[in-house]
């Protein structure tokens, strides 16, 4: 299952060309840039691990790759999202997120119904653990 | 490379190409002109900058023509006494870069040993690794360089530091243009340690010493550039003050004229603020009279001047 998080997700994979013009925008925009990575995509988890310091006074999206590169290194095996935070008055969020790289085996997810008191229906997604999911 | 600045379409039906448009659409003419006129003397430093602008320029075409083009390694040495327009230089060395779009933001990060070499274990790597993100797609000017390597101490973290300089200037030539510069001797003795470092800089640039009539040509500059100018007596003891000063210890070519410039400036307003009770005329406060420059303690053996005229 693809998994499908933050902008340019029912895309393509991005190709390094690519993530290098994203990331060349978000730097114009002053915007910090995040390299974040985790091995629990759930759409629940938003706090994923960060990989070094948000990068911020980076006039060249270059270096931001050669972080990439190396995070993709050490953890290949696992999704790296990067974002863009901008930090201006008003906004003070992240403004983009996307993902730039996918583990060789994607995380799978399952929907499951409780039944609760009137027959109301409640839902969760559930992650399904490594070992139990389809080959 | 990605985005270059006025990248043009690759025509390979182009046959012909002017020279001269080229040069101009670049910038480089205009940079190349101010280099001219701004820096004095120098001579072999614009020689060997007008030949690796012309080269970059060639280089350029070339790539548009769709003949073999192999980027240039760009990283340079200067070396050169202090106040010799190293880093003045290094700025221009940008401009021109960034003009033939050798390098994509142009933007100078001006560093020392502190900013890349840290205090313990496992703190040079992220602040080496920071600044040269920083410096991706611009020059990265290191000042001093030869401080990077202490001998004497073999378990010093600048050694890391240096490591990690060699890899990205290795891997990553088309991301970043590496100047290093520092003190002739000490570099050249800094460059037999690192033997490393010396075959992967193209362009070792030395930077020659003032004469005499160049540091008074600078100081007239420097001066027109605040809105003075000296008086005819004024300018002959100047003369006299450049010859006495470059015998002097710590004498740093055009920084020490600098420094004697500002305090110049500091005893002509305290002779024209003694006298309160007359009119200035603008001739008054434009001038510098020849007992401004005669009061500097360099005519008096300058052990005084040394202290305060050091960089």
């Amino acid at each position: 299952m693809k998994l499908t998080q933050g902008c340019f997700s029912f895309l393509p994979d991005l190709t390094d060309d690519q993530i290098y013009k994203q990331v060349q925008y978000c730097l114009a925009n002053g915007w910090a840039v995040n390299i974040e990575f985790t091995d629990d995509p759930h759409p629940r988890n938003t706090y994923w691990e960060m990989w070094g310091l948000p990068m911020f006074d980076l006039q060249d999206a270059a270096g931001v790759m050669m972080e990439l590169a190396e995070c993709r290194k050490v953890y290949g095996d696992r999704y790296i999202r990067i974002s863009g935070f901008d930090s201006s008055h008003g906004w003070e969020s992240v403004r983009i997120s996307f993902l730039v790289n996918r583990p060789p085996r994607e995380a799978e997810f399952e929907l499951v119904r409780q039944e609760v008191a009137g027959r109301a229906i409640r839902y969760t997604t559930v992650g399904k653990p490594a070992a139990s999911a389809a080959p | 490379m990605l985005d270059v600045p006025h990248a043009s379409s690759t025509d390979s039906s182009e046959t012909a190409f002017d020279l001269r448009k080229e040069a101009e659409t670049a910038g480089i003419t205009e940079t190349l002109q101010q280099l001219e006129q701004e820096l004095i003397g120098l001579k072999p430093v614009k020689s060997r900058v007008r030949q690796i602008a012309s080269l970059l320029l060639i280089e350029r075409i070339r790539q548009r023509a769709g003949l073999v083009s192999a980027p240039p390694t760009l990283h340079m040495s200067f070396t050169g006494n202090p106040g010799t327009g190293k880093t003045t230089v290094a700025l221009r060395m940008a401009k021109i870069l960034h003009g033939l779009g050798f390098v994509r933001r142009g933007q100078v990060i001006s560093v020392t040993r502190d900013d890349l070499v840290g205090q313990y274990i496992g703190h040079t790597a992220p602040k080496t690794k920071e600044i040269l993100k920083k410096a991706m797609g611009g020059v990265l000017f290191i000042d001093e360089a030869y401080y990077l390597h202490r001998p004497d101490n073999e378990r010093d973290y600048g050694q890391e530091a240096i490591e990690i300089l060699l890899q990205v200037m290795e891997n990553q030539r088309e991301d970043l243009v590496v100047i290093l510069a520092g003190y002739g001797e000490r570099m050249t003795s800094f460059f037999a340690s690192n033997p490393g470092f010396r075959s992967r800089i193209a362009h070792h640039i030395e930077f020659p010493d003032y004469s005499e009539a160049e540091l008074l040509f600078i100081s007239e500059l420097m001066l027109r550039e605040r809105g003075y100018r000296f008086s005819s007596q004024a300018r002959e003891a100047f003369e006299k003050y450049i010859a006495m000063r470059r015998t002097q210890p710590f004498f740093s070519n055009a920084r020490s004229i600098r420094n004697a410039v500002d305090r110049i400036r500091l005893r002509q307003a305290d002779r024209l603020v003694s006298d309160l009770d007359r009119m200035l005329g603008i001739a008054d406060l434009e001038t510098i009279e020849s007992a401004d420059v005669l009061a500097s303690r360099v005519f008096t053996g300058g052990a005084d001047a040394v202290r305060s005229t050091k960089p």
